[in-house]
C-alpha cells in the first residue's frame, strides 16, 4: 500500500468525483468529499514524511519504465506542495456545506462537490507527476472544473468572470502545450527528468527558445503575474466564497510550482537565467506587481476584490524571491507559498462567513461589524496582520526570509521596497479595521449574529496555524529549506 | 527564585484583559493592584537574563534585567501606578485597556534583550497609545492620532529594516551597544530618533499629545520618549552626534513653547526640551553623564507627569486649555495650584526639587568633558524651561488676569495621584542618594555643593526677571497687552518697542511660512490622491478579454524578441 501512495494521492479524489453522483444527498456528498480530501491530506502527510527521511520517491505508473511510461516523481518540493493543497482543501471544505447553501442553488450542490474534487485531483496531479504532457492534462482537469466552479457564483457577473478566466486560462494552457510540444519535437521525450538531460544538447536552437518563451508566458498567465493578472480579481470576487478560499490558497501556488519546476529542473538555471534577462524582468515585474496591486487594493470597495488584488501583490513577493536564483531566495518563496496559503484561505473563509451573514462583502457593509461578528472580524484582523507581516504571524517569517535573502544578494533597494510594500498592506487592512470597529453599525443590521460554528472552526484553525507557524517555524522552514536545497542540487 | 521568569509586561497585559471584561470597583482594584504587585516583584528580581527562546536561527531574549533596564522598569511602574490612580474615575473601557497595554509595552521594550523583541514592543507602543488619543472621540483627535500612528509605525519599520541589516551583518540579534558604523547602525539610530522626537521629527509629539484625553496625555508623556531614551542609552552611549542633536532639542522648543497658547502643548514642547538634556547626557557618554541622563529620565517621568496631571485637572474641570482663556483659578483650585507649582519647581530644577539633582549631573558632565558651548546652550535651555514651564504654566492657568472661571479642585483620585507625584519630586530632591543608588554607575556625585546651588539659583532668578519684564512690557505672546502687573519701575520705552517689532515680525513670518507649507502639503496630498485614484481606476478597470489577450501577445512577443536578439 505504502509504495502506491504517489498515485493514490491523485487517483482517490479523481475517482471519488464521479462517485458523488450516486450519493445524491448534498449533506452526504459533502461528508464524502470531506473524507476524500482528508484522505488526500493524510497521504500527503505520509509522503512528506517519507520524502524527508528517505529522499525522492519514484513511481512508475502501470509498471512502465520512465521515459516511455508516465512517472510520478515526489521530491521534497512536490511533497511540500501536495501537503499545502490537500490540507487547505480539507480545512476549507469543512465550511462548504453551510456556505454553499446560501450561495448556490440546491440542485447544483452535488455538482459543486464533484467539481471541487476534480479540481483538487487536477492540482494534486500537476504537482505529483513527473511527465510534462501529464502536467498539461491535469492542468486542463483542474482548470475546466475551476471555470465551472466560478460560474456557480450567486452574482450574475460570475458567469462573465468565469468566461474571461476560461479564455485566458485556455490561452495559458495552450501556450504551455505549445511549449511542451516544441520541447518534444526537439528531444523526443516528455519525461521531465529526461528532458533536463537532453535539453542542454539542443539548448542553443530557436525552437527551444520559443518553447521556453511559450511555457513561461503560459505559466505566468496561470499564476496571474502582473501584468497578466487581469482575469484574477473578478474570478475571485464573484466565485462562491468556498471556491475563492480554496483557489486563492492553492491555484496560483500550483502555477508557481510549475514555474519553479520548468525553469530550474527542466531547463536548468543556466539556460533559464542567462539566455535572456529573465531575472531583471521578474524582479521588475514582481516589484511593480507588489506596488501596483497593493495600491489598487487600497481603493477597492469590495473586500473580496481588495484581497484578490492583495493576492496579486503577494505573488509579486514570491516572484521576487524566485528571481534571486539563490537558495535563500527560493526558501523564502517556498515559505511564502505555505504562509500565504494559510493567510488567504483564512481571510477568504472569513469573508465567506460575512457573506453568509450579510449577503455581501462590500466594504461599506462592514460598518460596525466588529461588534456584531467579533470572532469573524478578529480573524480578519489577525489574518490582515499576517498579511502585513507583523511578528508572531507567518507573514513575518516569510518577509524576514525574503528580506534576508535580498540583503544576502546585495539587493538593498529591493529589500527596502519589499518592506515599503508591506506598509501599503497596512493601509488596505486598516480600511477594513476602520470600517468594522470605528464606524457605527448600519441601520437595520442589529440582528446580525456571529457566524455559525461550521465557519468559525475552520477559520480559527487556519488563524491559529497562522500564529503557530509564525512562532514555531521548524516544520515550514525546514521543509522549505530542504526543498530549495534539493532544487539546487545540494545534498543536506 | 519565585517565578523569576515572569516578564514585567505580562501582568499588565493580563490586567488589560481583565480590565476589558470587568467594570466598576472591581476593575479599579485590579488595575491598582497590578503595578503594585508587579513593581514589588520587579524589586526582588536580580540582574540577568530571565527568559529566552529560539526563533528562526536566533536567540530571542524577552526578559533581560540589568541596572539600566531595571531603573526604567521601576519608574515605569511608578508612572503606571500614578496614571492609573489619576484615571480611576474614567469609565471608558477602551482607555483603561489601552493604558494598561501601553504601560506593559513600555516595560516589554525596556526589558527586551534583542532587537526583534524590541521591535515588537516598539510597534505595540504605537498601536496601544494611539487609542489614548482617539479616546477623545473628536475628528481632530482622530486625525492627530492617525498622523501620530503613521509616524510611529514608520519608525518601527525603519527599526525593522535596521534590525534585518544588523542581523545579516553581525549574525546576532542581541540588543547592546550598536554605534553608528554601517547602515544598520544608522537606520536604528534614525528609528529611535523619530521616537525620541529629534528636531524636525518632533512634530508627532506636539501634534498628538495635546489632543489626547485628560488622562491619556499623562500616560503618553511617561513611556514613548523614555523608551527611546533608554534605547539610546543602551545602544549609542558616547555618540558625539547625540550631543549636538540633544543640545538643539533643549533649545529650539523654548521659542515655540513661549508663543504657544495651548498649555498642554507648551508642556509637550518642554517634554522635548527635557528629553534633549537626556540625549546630551547619553551623547557625552561618561559615567556621570549617563547617570545624569538616566536619572533625569526617571525624574522627568514624575514631574512631567505631575504637570500634565495638573493641566489635565484644569482641562477636566473647566474644559479650557488656552492660556488666554484661563487665569485666576488659584482661588477655587488651591490644591491643584500648589501641586502644579511643585511640578513647575521640579522641572525648573529648583534646589531641593527632583529636577535639580539630575539635570546638574548632565551639565557638570558637559563641563568636565570640555563641551563649554554645549554647557552654555544647556544653561540657556534651563533658563528657558523655567520660563515657559516653571512660570508660564502655573502663572497663566492659576494667576494672571481673573478669567472669571470658578472651577473646583478635581476629584480626589486626581488629587491623590498628583500628591503622590509631588511627594516623590520633593523626596528625591531632598534625599537624592536613594535615586543615585539605583543608577547604573557609582560616581559619588553630590549635587548640593555651593557652586551648583548658587549657579542654579542665579539662573532661576534672572529667568524669572526676564519673564516679569516681558510680561510687564506687554510683550508676552499669548497675553499681548493684557497683563498688568505692578512693576512700573522697569519701564523703558525705546528698547522694548524695537524688540516688540522684531518679535512681531518673527511671529508673522513664522506663521506665514507655516501656513504656506501646510497649504503646499495639502495641495500635494490632494494631487497625489487624485493621481492615485486615476491610475488605480485605470489599473483596476475591468478589461474585456480582448485587451487581456493583447497583453499576453505583447508579453510573448517581448519574450521572443529578447531571446532571439541574444
Amino acid at each position: 500500500m505504502l509504495i502506491h501512495l504517489p498515485v493514490l494521492q491523485v487517483i482517490i479524489p479523481l475517482l471519488a468525483a464521479p462517485l458523488c453522483l450516486f450519493l445524491t444527498k448534498p449533506r452526504l456528498v459533502w461528508l464524502f468529499a470531506l473524507i476524500v480530501s482528508g484522505l488526500a491530506f493524510l497521504i500527503s502527510g505520509l509522503l512528506l514524511q517519507q520524502v524527508m527521511t528517505s529522499g525522492t520517491i519514484i513511481y512508475d505508473l502501470g509498471g512502465w519504465d520512465a521515459p516511455w511510461g508516465i512517472e510520478y516523481r515526489i521530491d521534497r518540493l512536490n511533497a511540500f506542495l501536495l501537503l499545502i493543497i490537500s490540507s487547505i482543501s480539507t480545512i476549507v471544505l469543512i465550511a462548504a456545506d453551510t456556505s454553499i447553501r446560501k450561495e448556490i442553488p440546491a440542485d447544483h450542490h452535488v455538482l459543486f462537490y464533484i467539481l471541487y474534487l476534480l479540481s483538487l485531483a487536477g492540482m494534486l496531479g500537476i504537482v505529483a507527476t513527473g511527465d510534462a504532457f501529464n502536467v498539461f492534462v491535469f492542468l486542463e482537469i483542474s482548470s475546466l472544473s475551476a471555470y465551472a466552479l466560478i460560474a456557480l457564483g450567486k452574482d450574475r457577473r460570475a458567469l462573465w468572470a468565469s468566461y474571461q478566466y476560461l479564455i485566458m486560462g485556455t490561452i495559458g494552457a495552450t501556450f504551455i502545450l505549445i511549449g511542451i510540444g516544441l520541447m518534444y519535437q526537439m528531444t523526443g521525450t516528455l519525461n521531465m527528468e529526461d528532458l533536463s538531460k537532453r535539453l542542454p544538447e539542443v539548448s542553443q536552437t530557436r525552437t527551444v527558445f520559443t518553447a521556453f518563451a511559450f511555457l513561461i508566458v503560459g505559466i505566468c498567465l496561470k499564476l496571474a503575474m502582473f501584468p497578466l493578472h487581469l482575469w484574477l480579481p473578478n474570478a475571485y470576487a464573484y466565485a462562491p466564497s468556498i471556491v475563492t478560499a480554496f483557489f486563492a490558497a492553492t491555484a496560483t501556488k500550483v502555477a508557481i510550482y510549475l514555474l519553479i519546476r520548468f525553469t530550474i529542473t527542466v531547463f536548468g538555471l543556466s539556460f533559464s537565467f542567462t539566455h535572456f534577462p529573465l531575472q531583471l524582468l521578474f524582479v521588475v515585474l514582481g516589484l511593480v506587481g507588489i506596488f501596483v496591486a497593493s495600491t489598487v487594493a487600497i481603493y477597492q470597495t469590495n473586500v473580496k476584490h481588495l484581497f484578490a488584488y492583495s493576492s496579486i501583490a503577494q505573488i509579486g513577493y514570491m516572484i521576487v524571491g524566485f528571481s534571486m536564483t539563490t537558495m535563500a531566495g527560493m526558501t523564502a518563496t517556498l515559505l511564502h507559498l505555505f504562509n500565504h496559503a494559510l493567510m488567504k484561505s483564512a481571510l477568504f473563509l472569513a469573508l465567506g462567513a460575512v457573506m453568509y451573514r450579510i449577503g455581501t462583502t462590500k466594504l461599506t457593509h462592514f460598518q460596525g461589524l466588529g461588534r456584531q461578528m467579533p470572532l469573524t472580524l478578529a480573524a480578519i484582523v489577525i489574518g490582515g496582520l499576517s498579511l502585513i507581516g507583523v511578528p508572531l504571524t507567518v507573514g513575518f517569517v516569510s518577509k524576514w526570509y525574503l528580506v534576508m535573502a535580498a540583503i544576502e544578494n546585495g539587493w538593498w533597494p529591493v529589500a527596502a521596497l519589499i518592506l515599503l510594500g508591506s506598509l501599503l498592506a497596512v493601509v488596505y487592512v486598516w480600511r477594513i479595521v476602520e470600517m468594522a470597529y470605528f464606524k457605527p453599525a448600519l441601520a437595520g443590521t442589529e440582528t446580525i449574529k456571529e457566524a455559525p460554528l461550521s465557519f468559525l472552526i475552520p477559520i480559527w484553525t487556519l488563524i491559529l496555524a497562522n500564529i503557530y507557524f509564525g512562532i514555531d517555524t521548524r516544520l515550514s522552514v525546514q521543509v522549505a529549506q530542504a526543498a530549495s536545497m534539493s532544487l539546487f542540487g545540494v545534498t543536506p | 527564585m519565585w517565578m523569576l521568569e515572569i516578564p514585567p509586561f505580562l501582568p499588565f497585559f493580563i490586567g488589560a484583559l481583565i480590565a476589558a471584561i470587568t467594570r466598576g470597583i472591581l476593575r479599579n482594584v485590579i488595575m491598582l493592584a497590578i503595578p503594585i504587585l508587579s513593581g514589588l516583584h520587579l524589586w526582588m528580581v536580580p540582574e540577568g537574563i530571565h527568559l529566552q527562546f529560539a526563533f528562526l536561527d536566533y536567540q530571542l531574549i524577552t526578559y533581560r534585567a540589568d541596572k539600566l533596564s531595571l531603573m526604567f522598569g521601576y519608574v515605569f511602574h511608578i508612572a503606571a501606578f500614578i496614571g492609573i490612580v489619576y484615571s480611576l474615575h474614567v469609565r471608558d473601557t477602551m482607555q483603561q485597556v489601552a493604558a494598561m497595554m501601553y504601560a506593559g509595552s513600555g516595560l516589554g521594550a525596556v526589558f527586551a534583550g534583542d532587537l526583534l523583541t524590541l521591535f515588537v514592543f516598539w510597534e505595540l507602543l504605537a498601536f496601544t497609545s494611539v487609542f489614548l488619543i482617539w479616546a477623545r472621540r473628536t475628528k481632530r483627535s482622530y486625525d492627530a492620532g492617525m498622523r501620530y500612528l503613521i509616524i510611529q509605525v514608520l519608525s518601527g519599520v525603519i527599526l525593522l529594516i535596521g534590525t534585518l541589516f544588523y542581523a545579516s551583518e553581525k549574525g546576532t540579534l542581541e540588543f547592546d551597544y550598536i554605534g553608528l558604523d554601517g547602515i544598520a547602525g544608522w537606520l536604528i539610530f534614525i528609528a529611535i530618533g523619530i521616537k525620541c522626537a529629534f528636531p524636525v521629527a518632533h512634530n508627532w509629539l506636539t501634534d498628538a499629545y495635546p489632543e489626547a484625553t485628560v488622562t491619556g496625555t499623562v500616560f503618553l508623556s511617561a513611556f514613548t520618549t523614555k523608551v527611546a531614551v533608554y534605547t539610546f542609552a543602551r545602544a549609542y552611549p558616547g555618540t558625539e552626534l547625540l550631543i549636538y542633536i540633544g543640545a538643539a532639542m533643549t533649545c529650539f522648543p523654548i521659542f515655540f513653547a513661549v508663543i504657544e497658547n495651548d498649555l498642554r502643548r507648551v508642556l509637550a514642547y518642554s517634554l522635548i526640551n527635557q528629553v534633549g538634556f537626556m540625549v546630551v547626557g547619553i551623547g557625552i557618554g561618561t559615567a556621570l553623564a549617563i547617570n545624569g541622563a538616566v536619572s533625569h529620565a526617571f525624574n522627568d517621568v514624575i514631574f512631567k507627569g505631575l504637570l500634565f496631571m495638573s493641566m489635565g485637572a484644569v482641562l477636566h474641570m473647566t474644559g479650557k486649555m488656552n492660556g488666554s482663556e484661563l487665569g485666576g483659578l488659584y482661588k477655587t483650585m488651591p490644591k491643584t495650584t500648589i501641586l502644579c507649582i511643585v511640578g513647575a519647581a521640579s522641572i525648573s530644577a529648583f534646589p531641593l526639587f527632583s529636577g535639580f539633582v539630575s539635570k546638574s549631573m548632565v551639565m557638570s558632565a558637559a563641563l568636565e568633558t570640555g563641551h563649554n558651548w554645549i554647557w552654555l546652550m544647556l544653561l540657556f535651555a534651563s533658563a528657558g524651561v523655567f520660563h515657559h514651564a516653571g512660570i508660564k504654566i502655573p502663572y497663566f492657568a492659576f494667576f494672571a488676569h481673573d478669567s472669571g472661571i470658578r472651577a473646583n479642585d478635581p476629584p480626589n483620585n486626581m488629587l491623590l495621584a498628583m500628591f503622590i507625584a509631588a511627594v516623590l519630586c520633593i523626596a528625591i530632591g531632598v534625599y537624592p542618594s536613594a535615586l543615585y543608588s539605583l543608577l547604573p554607575y557609582d560616581t559619588g556625585y553630590n549635587p548640593y555643593d555651593a557652586t551648583h546651588v548658587l549657579a542654579q539659583t542665579q539662573l532661576l532668578f534672572f529667568s524669572a526677571l526676564a519673564f516679569v519684564w516681558l510680561n510687564l512690557r506687554g510683550m508676552y505672546p499669548p497675553e499681548l497687552k493684557s497683563t498688568n502687573l505692578d512693576f512700573e519701575w522697569i519701564y523703558r520705552r525705546a528698547f522694548p518697542n524695537i524688540l516688540q517689532r522684531v518679535f512681531s515680525v518673527i511671529w508673522k513670518t513664522d506663521t506665514a511660512i507655516r501656513q504656506a507649507f501646510l497649504l503646499k502639503l495639502n495641495q500635494t496630498l490632494t494631487f497625489l490622491s487624485r493621481i492615485n485614484k486615476g491610475t488605480s481606476n485605470l489599473l483596476s478597470h475591468t478589461y474585456p478579454a480582448g485587451s487581456m489577450v493583447m497583453w499576453v501577445a505583447v508579453i510573448l512577443a517581448t519574450y521572443l524578441i529578447l531571446s532571439f536578439i541574444h
